[in-house]
């Protein structure tokens, strides 16, 4: 029977990643908030690898953080490895990752929203979306459980990850069911048809979880954490822990001709997958295939958490049957005897076409309807994290009247995303890639409190008290970076002495530090030698005055760059013009203007199809309508 | 894209012929004209809305390339509501292709098509019922350079350009999977890695330019010299060329005046030609420079035409001429047949055997269109169409190429001076942006195409 359990501003359907941030942003921006899992013991579940971040994964978290989510304290507190990735390639791209314990986050992070103010926490499918029609437009107005309890809300964010009638797929077996053996979402999807949502298939898959004790890591290489731990919050001061080893083996011969010999049993293989999978994360039988001449694939052993056995088996996902799976893992070194504790499995799911969407992440089509995650088709706990804030913020911005919050491509990662799929859509899950951002030199993870903590503390998600913490940074910042390019070196017997030190050519007249700073053999630290009045300062005042300088001049022409990007964003478009009234755009262009809706002119030429003549078209209209206006 | 940077463009209506002018519009265009522009004023002193005469000169190494009447106006009184800046030349349109050439090398961009008019559009400088001529114009205009550009793209060039790329792009993959795969078992690929190869890519970027310079003949025309010694009917012949073809643009004079230089257009090709002082070894000083500017004028000519004095015969003289021309195109034009008889005749033929020759008579107008023909024959089969369009399309990628390569040259800097991966990529990444434009492919999904086509990752 139906009846109306409750009232909230904000309903969000998913308790994932997203869902955490999305309701967390929600509540804590002061508007009653609701999340719905299925499990409560799955609220911030990692149904794959247990670890957060890596190369622009790491980036989005620590945007995330600068905002004012989650994720980046929560891996804080329960990570059990970190490391930063590609210290030797550039600034722009190191990244931190973690192995974290996957229960502990789980329960960190389903304790945070107990504890918030304004969240409730309820275990119930969502199985309808409520509406009403006005003025020929689809307005949310509730969603409904499995039981019938209504719950009224003039928002809803849909975070339903890989839940929408998900299906399992082992090599020949099939079964309705979503991630880590937990009951999909079957009804919901229908009535997202209902409201006119397109929708897709994608897929995607996970290794297997095996016992650590029938592991031989002796005929592994073992791969521990960096001794020195850079947290992911901005506003973790400092951590020390334990940290416990990955393990590195190696697939053979033999393994490629286990699986080689057993294809036509592949559910992929076999025809039985129809959804569409990644090409960055192929399963173990796509990458032999398409890859005959490499001998060897790497195959790497994670820990799932501190208080299990368990280990994941990362480069081994499969859609193979199980006793293949068997067979083809004890084929590796170090798995001879291994004891399988969870089978790999691919999951098909649907997910809604992305380019439905506002930069809001608000479906064009259906006011007061987000979506959030892996329902957007992409794919990653991060990516999923990153929509998650940013719907959560708009939902609220939203319901006080405001502005949306929009993070553009200069901005963010996040805006990066958000605009790649809103913009272009996505025909596998998309994952985020340092080189999908042009402007990565400006967009990096040391800077992403410098970008984002003015805008968390304007929206509402950072705290007075972190906010100066903040200025006070950046005040140190500037200060360093203002005597860095002051300073005079004189060219003295111990200042050469130090450039010999260090092959570098020795001055005979006096520079300044900064320059002395860009010399591609010397660093801040290093420099310190012979930089007699130098404050002390933290590493993160120092690390953002070594980048500032040493990079200036790349820095500077990005920056160019953006300035010129911003001229179009800048050139807002009404989302009621209809492009088949334009005169002139070509008609690949107005299709392609009318299904996408752009937000600004820059978003508009970032559709394939629309051509910079069409772009010069639109300028032309807007300025006449413009001048008709006034 | 639209953006609101320095533009330039010739703004003259098609044709190969007249005086034309080079419009620059933008915040730069005063920057950019006093860059290049030589006047009896600094440019700087000169008043807003005035013609001024002077001289374009390329501030890189002092060549003058016309003469030049300029007109400066400052926004908001002008056209695009910016600063305008506009050059009337009489060079003709090789010389007006060099200027703007020489304008976009100094910091402005080629303009689009309409975009001067689209600018005053959207600074409110053309009335609202306009707006519709507005678009027909940047249409229209777009489709001419898009079927210009397509025509240039085909063959060769395309296929070298495209080849140029995607080397570029394979780098990029190996550097992006490098950077976004830390961890996997790919060759993790380094600056010194593709130090060489780059440089390899900016070698054929090189080739393309030049495959520019031998296109030139078609695009830009003919340099022709014409040589002989004095009194042999050389400015006749010049003056025959021009009358016939009624497209005389100018004469240049040079500092000397002993060379003259007309720009006339022969069965479609434009053709530069220069009425040398003579070659001979001589004492006077102004006579000298004469004579090696005529070296040099040979030295860069693309065909030479060489009048032998039909009474005279052929002297020494005329004989040491045509050893220094060496493998040169020639066509040698007895000139003054009709006061000779034809022993004489067979005489000077004799002397000529296997060179390209013809029997003229300036005075009587004979053999001027076996000439014609013979040029044409000599450099292209057929009517060549030359138009603006082309001409522009030409520009606009040869100056994307030589950003491409300045670009490679800034990767290769930061690679000697150990800068790291994500920076060298920076100016890969641009290099393989600039190629693109000319061939139309986005950098981003192609370097993610070959990054999950080549290499094998996953978890």
């Amino acid at each position: 029977m139906e009846f109306v359990a409750g009232e909230y501003d904000v309903a969000v359907v998913g308790a994932g990643h997203a869902g955490c941030e999305a309701a967390l942003a929600c509540a804590r921006l002061g508007v009653r908030t609701v999340v719905f899992a299925i499990n409560l013991d799955s609220i911030a579940n990692m149904p794959c690898n247990p670890n957060i971040g890596g190369t622009a994964k790491g980036h989005l978290v620590r945007e995330i953080d600068a905002l004012g989510g989650e994720m980046g304290k929560n891996t804080d507190k329960t990570f059990i490895q970190s490391k930063i990735l590609n210290s030797a390639k550039g600034p722009a791209v190191f990244s931190l990752r973690a192995q974290v314990d996957r229960r502990s986050y789980q329960i960190e992070m389903k304790n945070t929203l107990e504890n918030q103010e304004n969240l409730d926490i309820k275990q119930a499918e969502i199985i309808e979306i409520l509406y009403e029609e006005v003025e020929g437009k689809k307005v949310v107005t509730g969603v409904k459980t499995h039981t019938g309890a209504v719950y009224k809300c003039k928002i809803a964010i849909l975070t339903t990850g890989t839940y929408l009638k998900g299906k399992i797929i082992i090599g020949d077996v099939s079964y309705s069911g979503g991630p880590d053996g937990l009951f999909p979402a079957n009804k919901l999807s229908d009535s997202l048809k209902e409201l006119g949502i397109e929708l897709l298939r994608f897929k995607t898959g996970t290794p297997a979880r095996v016992n650590k004790r029938s592991v031989d890591f002796s005929k592994m290489e073992e791969q521990p954490g960096d001794e020195r731990i850079i947290p992911f919050s901005f506003e973790t001061e400092e951590i020390n822990k334990e940290q416990v080893s990955c393990y590195l083996t190696y697939t053979n011969s033999e393994t490629h001709r286990i699986i080689k010999e057993n294809l036509h049993r592949s559910a992929l293989f076999g025809g039985l997958i129809e959804g569409i999978g990644p090409r960055y994360c192929p399963s173990i039988e796509d990458k032999i295939v398409r890859f005959k001449d490499k001998e060897s694939h790497q195959v790497f052993v994670e820990p799932m958490g501190l208080n299990t056995q368990e280990m994941y088996l990362q480069g081994m996902s499969t859609s193979l049957p199980e006793d293949v799976q068997i067979q083809m893992m004890r084929s590796v070194p170090g798995l001879e005897n291994v004891s399988v504790m969870r089978s790999a499995y691919a999951i098909e799911y649907d997910c809604i076409n992305p380019t439905q969407l506002s930069l809001s992440l608000e479906l064009r089509n259906v006011e007061g309807l987000f979506t959030a995650g892996q329902i957007n088709g992409t794919s990653g706990y991060e990516e999923a994290a990153a929509q998650g804030i940013i719907a959560g913020i708009n939902a609220s911005r939203k319901i006080r009247g405001q502005e949306p919050l929009i993070l553009d491509r200069s901005h963010a990662y996040i805006g990066v995303l958000i605009d790649d799929i809103v913009t272009k859509g996505t025909n596998e899950p998309y994952r985020m890639m340092t080189s999908r951002a042009e402007y990565r030199l400006l967009l990096r993870q040391d800077n992403a409190d410098l970008r984002l903590t003015p805008i968390g503390y304007k929206v509402g998600l950072v705290s007075e008290e972190r906010y100066r913490k903040f200025e006070e940074k950046r005040r140190l910042i500037e200060e360093e970076i203002n005597r860095v390019n002051k300073t005079n070196i004189a060219p003295t017997e111990k200042v050469n002495d130090f450039l010999k030190k260090y092959n570098s050519t020795p001055i005979k007249s006096g520079v300044k530090l900064a320059d002395l700073l860009r010399r591609p053999e010397l660093d801040y630290e290093s420099l310190g030698e012979i930089d007699e009045n130098r404050p002390e300062l933290s590493f993160a005042v120092r690390e953002q005055v070594s980048i500032s300088v040493k990079y200036e001049g790349y820095i500077k022409r990005q920056m160019q760059q953006v300035e010129q990007f911003k001229k179009l964003e800048e050139k807002k478009l009404d989302k009621d013009i209809n492009y088949d009234d334009i005169k002139g755009l070509r008609l690949e262009a107005r299709q392609k203007l009318n299904k996408i809706k752009p937000e600004s002119v820059g978003q508009a030429s970032r559709i394939s199809g629309v051509s910079p003549a069409d772009i010069s078209v639109l300028l032309v209209y807007l300025e006449q309508r413009r001048r008709q206006k006034a | 894209m639209y953006k609101e940077d320095t533009i330039a463009a010739i703004s003259t209506p098609h044709g190969t012929g007249g005086v034309g002018i080079i419009r620059i519009s933008g915040d730069k265009a005063f920057e950019i004209a006093q860059k290049i522009f030589q006047g009896k004023k600094d440019f700087k002193l000169i008043r807003s809305h005035t013609i001024n005469y002077g001289k374009i000169i390329n501030p890189e190494n002092g060549n003058i390339l016309d003469e030049v009447l300029v007109s400066k106006m400052e926004k908001p009184k002008t056209f695009t509501r910016e600063d305008v800046v506009e050059i009337n030349c009489h060079g003709g349109l090789i010389v007006l292709k060099n200027i703007l050439e020489l304008c976009i090398n100094q910091g402005a961009r080629l303009a689009e098509p309409g975009e001067f008019t689209k600018r005053a559009f959207l600074n409110g400088r053309i009335d609202l019922s306009q707006a519709e001529a507005v678009i027909d114009l940047i249409n229209s205009k777009t489709n001419e350079s898009s079927k210009a550009a397509i025509s240039q793209l085909e063959g060769k060039l395309s296929r070298k350009l495209k080849a140029a790329r995607s080397k570029l792009i394979e780098f990029l993959a190996h550097i992006e999977v490098t950077v976004d795969y830390p961890e996997h078992d790919i060759e993790e690929i380094t600056g010194q890695m593709i130090y060489k190869e780059i440089g390899e890519v900016k070698e054929k970027l090189y080739d393309i330019i030049k495959g520019f310079e031998k296109g030139r003949i078609i695009r830009e025309g003919i340099d022709a010299v014409i040589i002989g010694r004095p009194n042999v009917g050389k400015s006749s012949l010049l003056n025959e060329l021009s009358g016939k073809s009624r497209a005389i643009v100018t004469d240049i004079p040079g500092t000397t005046r002993d060379i003259i230089e007309e720009y006339i257009n022969i069965n479609g090709i434009p053709m530069r030609i220069i009425d040398t002082a003579g070659i001979r070894e001589t004492e006077d000083v102004v006579e000298k420079i004469g004579v090696e500017k005529t070296h040099r004028a040979i030295d860069e000519a693309d065909l030479i035409i060489m009048m032998i004095d039909a009474k005279r015969g052929m002297d020494e003289e005329d004989n040491k001429i045509l050893t220094m021309l060496g493998d040169k195109k020639l066509i040698i034009l007895i000139n003054k047949t009709d006061i000779v008889d034809e022993n004489q005749i067979n005489r000077i033929e004799s002397l000529l055997k296997g060179k390209k020759y013809i029997k003229t008579s300036m005075k009587e107008g004979t053999g001027i269109s076996e000439l014609e023909n013979a040029i044409t024959e000599l450099f292209v089969q057929g009517e060549v169409n030359i138009n603006e369009e082309v001409l522009l399309t030409n520009i606009r990628h040869k100056n994307l190429i030589d950003r491409a390569v300045s670009s490679i040259e800034r990767a290769m800097d930061a690679i000697e001076n150990s800068m790291t991966l994500d920076l060298v990529s920076i100016d890969v990444t641009d290099a393989a942006d600039y190629l693109g434009q000319i061939t139309g492919e986005s950098v981003s999904e192609d370097v993610m195409h070959e990054i999950f086509s080549r290499f094998c990752l996953g978890k």
